[in-house]
């Protein structure tokens, strides 16, 4: 039994075959990165993952179980988390509040409970807190922690993207692009977490990325995908220099 | 009467030309809403805000018109053109002081922002003119009667300015180069103004076109319902239902919701009991919503992520 | 400036700050108890419409503040909540039985308009409310044997286990205690994951899907809680109006009611507060400057001798005295409050406080707006 699985995915918007027949298993404990040039469906993938696209055909298995028809509302609670390209944060809150919201697939109070604000809602309220502070401390954001999101700078927002996904204490993390619109410092910050996901925390990666230079420094395997449909699957060196990878992405 | 029941089809026959007296007005007053609707798209559609004054830019447009004709004694055309050129600037120079300072603001700020620019209006109106009820002489008073029916010949105005108008507008958004400009600045704000189409000035004409609009719908619709400042606001609610029954953002579905509107007003007045005329439209609006949240000519979106 | 240092989680989700912000809170209960000793009668029960107004506040605030949903129709949920209540009362129920019905009932009117909204937003959900609102109006003037309809229907005053508040006194105490009560739950729900779950709704739906929030239930929760609120003002509403009819429920109501949270602020509850004394006061206000503005400029012309103060007074009032001025004057607020400070009267209490608080280092950049080209809300 695999970890996660996917199993000839598909999906069409209005006749064009966004994401074709892709297949691919992402073992525990690694580090699964796909790739491909602008438009080629990776980001879509995740969507289908998340739950957000119905595929219109194919099977996504999760830890032995069909998650293909769940809502998408109750992938958190299964332990799939994500991050988002253009970032999807609470804006008008705080990183603390955006935080806590993650925890929200572990919350156990009912609606009257926390009307009346019980002290089973204040224990459970301060475990949520201990649990988003260990993010905190991972990712170092302890200084943005009472900051509205609107007020912090994009690298800042891209961290707590992360941290946010990190605190709905996932199996399988999906990245999507972490380091779009990084500079270089915090690429490799972001290289460095990632990492430290990985072997410190243990939660499987999967992720979209495009450079190239990340890819190979973090990732132990890599799927490239064009037009919706595999090129090529291995290790990141071998998948590199494939040459229908290279085609795709120098054209000819 | 008494004639007509002699008649042996008497009886289908003036059922049938009640039917045909009753679809006339629903399309004529339908085309109203139509045309106060188009207004809302023309707006949301550029420029995302959703104006709920268009409405009583539609009573300013007639009172207008009125002060031409009553006061000063002008042609009705005459009047009827200076009011357009008149409300039409008004409506530039909203867009231009007020409303360009809130784009980018959630969309009830804005909402709320046009309901209060609404309400001062009103009050201007009612200061200026007073809160009596007016009516506005019009070249069209006579009737026509066409094998039972009698055509009325303001509610055949109506149609025709519609349509005339709506041709109008078709010919200007298609053929010539700013009407082009303003459908590619709907379409996408940044490229159009990377392509040096003066974003702001096609705003301003917009909420031109769009005040003009009103006029023309205010100024029809005159004879009907007589001139008043709250002539407006019952308007404008019955267009928004008919904008979003269409579509928001679609312009035929806008006339064709507008159409809709209208009938099914008529003709609950006739058949259903009291009440039903000014809660049928909205129910079912509300069913249609049910079953198309998009409305019949939007499409529905998601996000992308 | 006062700097605070936490020693432990729970800290933060206290119901108020700390002791000095709990002092405050204190200060102000204080106050608004002992207020009726020093405040006329009339006025008395002009602050009463201020609890009434602010329980409608935080209802509207839930809803279109923290879940930002749009309601045009919460008037009608008012009158729900309000014809219930006196149906009820009229059939010899018990006023405390009569008002949990009169909130059972709206609650569930809130649960059925807010299922279209789970597909629907931004100006969908407006008309869609909107309809809904005009639809009840006139199921009130239609249905006799409940509302009476346009003869309208006489509310006695509440009598609770034997008690009556018949006085504006014992009335303005009422509403206060249900007001009071009203923001300690709300303030209990918004510390806690439902609150958060609104926020979240509010500002990115995706993204609150994803981190397991099921939309469905949180956005018709919202709608059920905020039409329950309106439930419970609606019934002290019946009282301190003392005669219903099906007019006062009415679209212009329910955008005063919108008003009412912009000019307060949105997204907080203190907004709720604020923008009830603004809407339950300006009329009375109004009508006090009707008079004195012209009579004190007569004076000044007395004293002075130059004429035109007198004239100037003698316009503004006979201004003020035209039909239809006073929605002129909250249309021109909203505008100016919607250009000039979009977090309303709370924003202004917030940077004058830290410019007293930072004094003399405030730098107006703080709470400075980012400039941005127009955002799509098409896509939500």
């Amino acid at each position: 039994m695999s970890f996660f699985q996917a199993d000839n995915l598909s999906i069409n918007f209005g006749g064009i075959k966004a994401v074709d027949g892709v297949s691919f298993t992402v073992p525990k404990g690694q580090v699964f990165t796909i790739i491909g040039p602008n438009g080629a469906g990776k980001t879509t993938i995740f969507n289908l993952v998340s739950r957000i696209y119905e595929p219109t055909q194919g099977r996504l298995v999760f830890e032995g179980n069909d998650i293909t028809r769940v809502p998408p509302h109750q992938i958190a609670a299964l332990g799939i988390a994500r991050t988002f390209q253009n970032i999807e944060l609470f804006e008008h809150a705080t990183l603390l509040e955006n935080l806590l919201l993650a925890r929200h697939a572990h919350k156990k109070s009912g609606f009257f409970a926390e009307l009346f604000f019980l002290p089973s809602v204040r224990r459970m309220e301060v475990e949520h807190r201990e649990a988003v502070e260990r993010v905190i401390d991972f990712l170092d954001l302890q200084q943005y922690r009472d900051s509205l999101i609107v007020n912090l700078p994009y690298g800042v927002r891209k961290v707590t993207e992360l941290a946010r996904a990190l605190c709905t204490d996932p199996k399988l993390l999906l990245l999507d692009e972490p380091s779009s619109g990084l500079n270089v410092e915090e690429t490799e910050d972001m290289a460095f977490w990632i990492q430290d996901i990985r072997s410190l925390l243990g939660i499987t990666v999967l992720m979209v990325e495009h450079d190239m230079k990340l890819v190979s420094a973090v990732s132990d395997q890599v799927l490239a995908l064009n037009y919706g449909r595999p090129l090529a699957m291995g290790s990141p060196r071998e998948v590199q220099t494939h040459p229908e990878v290279v085609r795709a992405y120098l054209g000819g | 009467m008494a004639t007509r029941a002699t008649d042996p089809c008497g009886r289908t026959g003036r059922k049938l030309a009640i039917f045909l007296q009753l679809t006339l007005n629903g399309l004529a007053v339908g085309c109203i809403y139509g045309l106060v609707a188009l207004g809302f798209v023309l707006i949301y559609k550029a420029t995302e805000l959703v104006n709920f004054a268009q409405g009583d830019l539609l009573m300013l447009g007639a009172f207008v018109t009125f002060m031409g004709v009553v006061w000063w004694e002008l042609d009705y055309w005459v009047a009827f053109f200076i009011a357009i050129v008149v409300v039409s600037a008004f409506g530039a120079l909203l867009d231009a002081t007020v409303l360009r300072r809130v784009i980018g603001q959630p969309q009830f700020a804005v909402v709320m922002l046009t309901i209060g620019l609404g309400a001062m209006f009103r009050t201007f109106a009612s200061v200026t003119w007073g809160s009596e009820i007016y009516t506005l002489p019009t070249p069209f008073s006579g009737v026509t009667v066409i094998g039972g029916v009698t055509l009325s010949h303001q509610y055949l105005s109506i149609v025709a300015g519609t349509l005339l108008l709506c041709g109008v507008l078709y010919a200007f958004f298609t053929h010539t180069r700013i009407g082009i400009a303003m459908q590619a600045t709907s379409q996408n704000q940044l490229a159009a103004y990377y392509m040096g189409i003066p974003v702001k000035l096609i705003f301003s004409l917009i909420w031109a076109i769009s005040a003009g609009t009103a006029v023309v719908a205010g100024v029809l619709l005159a004879p009907v319902t007589l001139i008043d400042i709250n002539m407006g606001l019952a308007v404008a609610l019955k267009a928004f239902a008919a904008a979003v029954l269409g579509g928001f953002g679609s312009i035929p579905g806008a006339l064709v919701g507008g159409i809709i509107i209208g009938l099914i007003e008529l003709y609950a007045g006739a058949t259903l009991p009291e009440g039903f005329k000014d809660t049928a439209p909205y129910i079912v609006l509300l069913l249609m919503l049910a079953v198309r949240p998009q409305g019949l000519f939007g499409t529905l979106a998601r996000k992308k992520v | 400036m006062r700097f605070l240092f936490k020693t432990s989680y729970a800290q933060d989700i206290q119901l108020f700050r700390d002791r000095v912000d709990a002092g405050w809170y204190g200060l102000l209960a204080v106050v608004v108890l002992l207020l009726p000793a020093v405040i006329s009668d009339y006025y008395v029960g002009e602050v009463a419409w201020v609890f009434i107004y602010a329980i409608c506040g935080v209802s509207l605030m839930v809803l279109v503040g923290y879940t930002g949903l749009i309601s045009l129709g919460h008037a009608a949920f008012l009158g729900i909540g309000a014809y219930a209540h006196a149906y009820f009362l009229q059939h010899g129920m018990p006023w405390v039985v009569s008002v949990v019905l009169a909130i059972v009932i709206t609650t569930a009117c809130g649960i059925i308009v807010g299922l279209p909204a789970l597909r629907m937003t931004g100006i969908y959900l407006a008309i869609a409310t909107l309809a809904f609102s005009v639809i009840i109006q006139e199921v009130f003037s239609r249905w006799e044997s409940v509302t009476h309809g346009f003869a309208g229907m006489p509310v006695g005053k509440p009598v609770i286990f034997g008690l009556s508040f018949d006085s504006d006194l014992a009335f303005y105490y009422l509403c206060l205690f249900f007001l009071v009560i009203t923001l300690w739950l709300t303030r209990n729900l918004l510390r806690a994951p439902t609150g958060r779950a609104w926020v979240a709704i509010r500002d990115s739906e995706i993204a609150a899907q994803s981190m397991g929030v099921n939309l469905a239930i949180y956005k018709s929760m919202a709608f059920a809680y905020s039409a329950a609120l309106m439930g419970l003002a609606g019934a002290l509403f019946a009282h301190k109006i003392a005669y219903l009819a099906p007019d006062i429920f009415t679209i212009l109501l329910s955008i005063q009611l919108l008003l009412l949270v912009i000019v307060g602020g949105l997204g907080s509850l203190h907004g709720a507060i604020f923008g009830a004394i603004f809407v339950a006061l300006l009329p009375p206000v109004i009508a006090i400057l009707r008079d004195s503005i012209p009579a004190s400029l007569a004076d000044a012309t007395a004293a002075t001798g130059i004429g035109l103060f007198g004239l100037i007074g003698e316009g503004i009032g006979s201004f003020l005295r035209k039909p239809g001025v006073e929605a002129g004057i909250f249309g021109l607020i909203l505008v100016l409050v919607i250009l000039l400070e979009p977090r309303g009267m709370y924003g202004r209490w917030l940077k004058t406080r830290i410019f007293f608080s930072t004094f003399p280092m405030y730098k107006r950049a703080t709470f400075k707006r980012q400039k941005t080209y127009m955002k799509s809300e098409r896509l939500r």
